[in-house]
């Protein structure tokens, strides 16, 4: 094993990113099915926490069906079945008597599609801590909307305009919008299924921006097809490839050294 | 290797390599002339070696700004960033190894003049076979992802560098022994220090042909044996 510190941390961050972190999430054995087609074949990975995790691959790879396990979004679809192990902090998060309401309180979820609620861009980020009870009062519901914005780093634009619907925002304010809704309700993980894919550059750098603060506090699992924003955001990278994880390591090292031949040929664009 | 769906990238990858192996051409070409242009006392030779260093160095501008192009446009990533990136760092060593071929071709014009001791450029000229033969070596290692055969130039190297310790001192005496001797062996002291360089330079490109192939840095110390540096013939005080 090559213990020479990471080029690319020694450029970028503190002492302490280097040093190996805890497990948030670990999967074990996992297979999923839809209905008779097996989606994902005996996948086994462990997600650092407070770091973010990049999982990349071609479309229809299992990246996001195995994303969509972690806050039992598949519980949704009718044909879906779960097999295997999927802990969070060393809990099982499909032990039946956990309740998923509660689990997606603690794992929030940004998609592809900016999907603000047609409500005021107030009441979008006061919903989840509404329903879930985390304020007593206006003045502190008023305090988490206001945080949650600046986290989001949303809140210069929008703190003048609060009562405005949502859905009137830029596409890239909207995602941003939909970012600090999800962290109005304080998850540990935050899930990001595509976020970028419908913003423009400007949008894009600034939701990475955000990331790599998110990070310090959050645990980030991302599913991107821009390989160069896996490289630019993550710490760990995970590929996958017809329901199977073929190759899982450090981004450093996956982009300029990987080990799996699919992998080469995935990310230098060979795939035939 | 599966090529890539963009072809136009398989082809920018390939002209890559194939610059390198022009380039390399002309640098061992440039090595043998510059030697040879000495060995016969023949300034025009020595001129025409000169002057053909400038397409070596064309070269290399071109393949550096087809490398800035290329990580532009295509973001080459794994095994196509490190060939991106090794072909821009051989194509420097290469171009260093033209400019030392062309320093030992103006000194050929410069002693053109001069008579030889007998045997005095046999050791100059074993350093030149070494030396063309290692740049061989490692050029056809490059073209072919060979990092194995990368590392027998590797640690080769330190052969040139005992010829050299032995022309180095064998230059000395010659001085030594006769004062008018010291014009002409001044610069062929330069001559030996620019193939002992050129040997270096081989090296260089040998540890990016292991990187480029294997995704990593040579382990270790390459074994060296120069010790010009400390190396001093004292002559009997008057």
């Amino acid at each position: 094993m090559d213990m020479r510190p990471d080029p690319l941390v020694m450029m970028t961050s503190s002492v302490q990113d280097q040093a190996p972190k805890p497990v948030k999430v670990a999967a074990k054995n996992v297979n999923v099915y839809y209905g008779a087609k097996q989606a994902l074949k005996d996948v086994s990975v462990d997600i650092p926490v407070k770091a973010v995790t990049a999982f990349i691959g071609p479309s229809g790879c299992g990246k996001s069906t195995f994303l969509r396990c972690i806050n039992r979004m598949n519980d949704t679809v009718a044909s879906c079945r779960v097999e295997g192990l999927i802990q969070i902090d060393g809990k099982d998060i499909y032990d039946p008597a956990l309740d998923p309401v509660q689990l997606r309180a603690r794992v929030g979820m940004v998609f592809q599609k900016p999907n603000p609620f047609p409500k005021s861009i107030y009441d979008n980020v006061a919903y989840g801590p509404r329903i879930h009870g985390l304020s007593r009062s206006k003045a502190e519901l008023d305090e988490i909307v206001e945080h949650s914005l600046r986290k989001a780093s949303l809140w210069e634009e929008v703190k003048d305009r609060l009562k405005d619907s949502g859905t009137g925002l830029s596409g890239g304010q909207q995602q941003r919008l939909c970012i600090a809704r999800t962290i109005a309700i304080n998850p540990e993980i935050i899930l990001m299924d595509e976020p970028c894919s419908a913003l423009d550059p400007i949008a894009t750098a600034r939701i990475e921006e955000l990331m790599a603060e998110l990070r310090s506090n959050f645990t980030i699992i991302i599913v991107t097809h821009s390989m160069q924003q896996a490289a630019r955001v993550s710490q760990r990278t995970a590929f996958f490839h017809l329901g199977i994880l073929v190759e899982k390591g450090e981004t450093s090292q996956i982009f300029t050294n990987p080990t799996d031949k699919r992998t080469q040929d995935y990310i230098t664009g060979r795939f035939g | 290797m599966s090529e890539h769906i963009v072809k136009s990238y398989e082809q920018e990858l390939s002209t890559l390599d194939s610059k390198i192996s022009q380039m390399g051409g002309l640098a061992e070409q440039l090595v043998g002339e510059a030697f040879d242009s000495l060995a016969s006392h023949n300034p025009t030779r020595a001129q025409a070696t000169v002057a053909s260093d400038a397409t070596i160095d064309l070269l290399h501008r071109e393949l550096e700004e087809q490398v800035i192009m290329m990580i532009a446009r295509r973001q080459p990533l794994a095994n196509d960033l490190r060939q991106v990136i090794s072909v821009l760092k051989v194509a420097g060593e290469l171009e260093r190894v033209g400019d030392l071929a062309k320093n030992v071709a103006k000194r050929a014009q410069t002693v053109s003049g001069e008579t030889h001791p007998k045997g005095l450029l046999t050791g100059l000229q074993h350093m030149t076979e070494l030396a063309s033969r290692q740049l061989k070596d490692v050029l056809d290692a490059f073209a072919a992802r060979d990092a194995e055969r990368a590392m027998v130039v590797w640690r080769k190297d330190e052969n040139l560098d005992a010829v050299y310790n032995s022309v180095f001192r064998e230059l000395l005496t010659y001085m030594m022994e006769d004062p008018r001797n010291i014009g002409l062996c001044s610069h062929l002291l330069f001559v030996a220090k620019n193939l002992e360089r050129i040997g270096d330079h081989t090296t260089n490109i040998a540890e990016t042909v292991n990187y480029m192939t294997r995704g990593t840095m040579p382990e270790g110390e390459r074994p060296k044996s120069d010790i010009t540096s400390s190396t001093l013939v004292s002559g009997p005080l008057r």
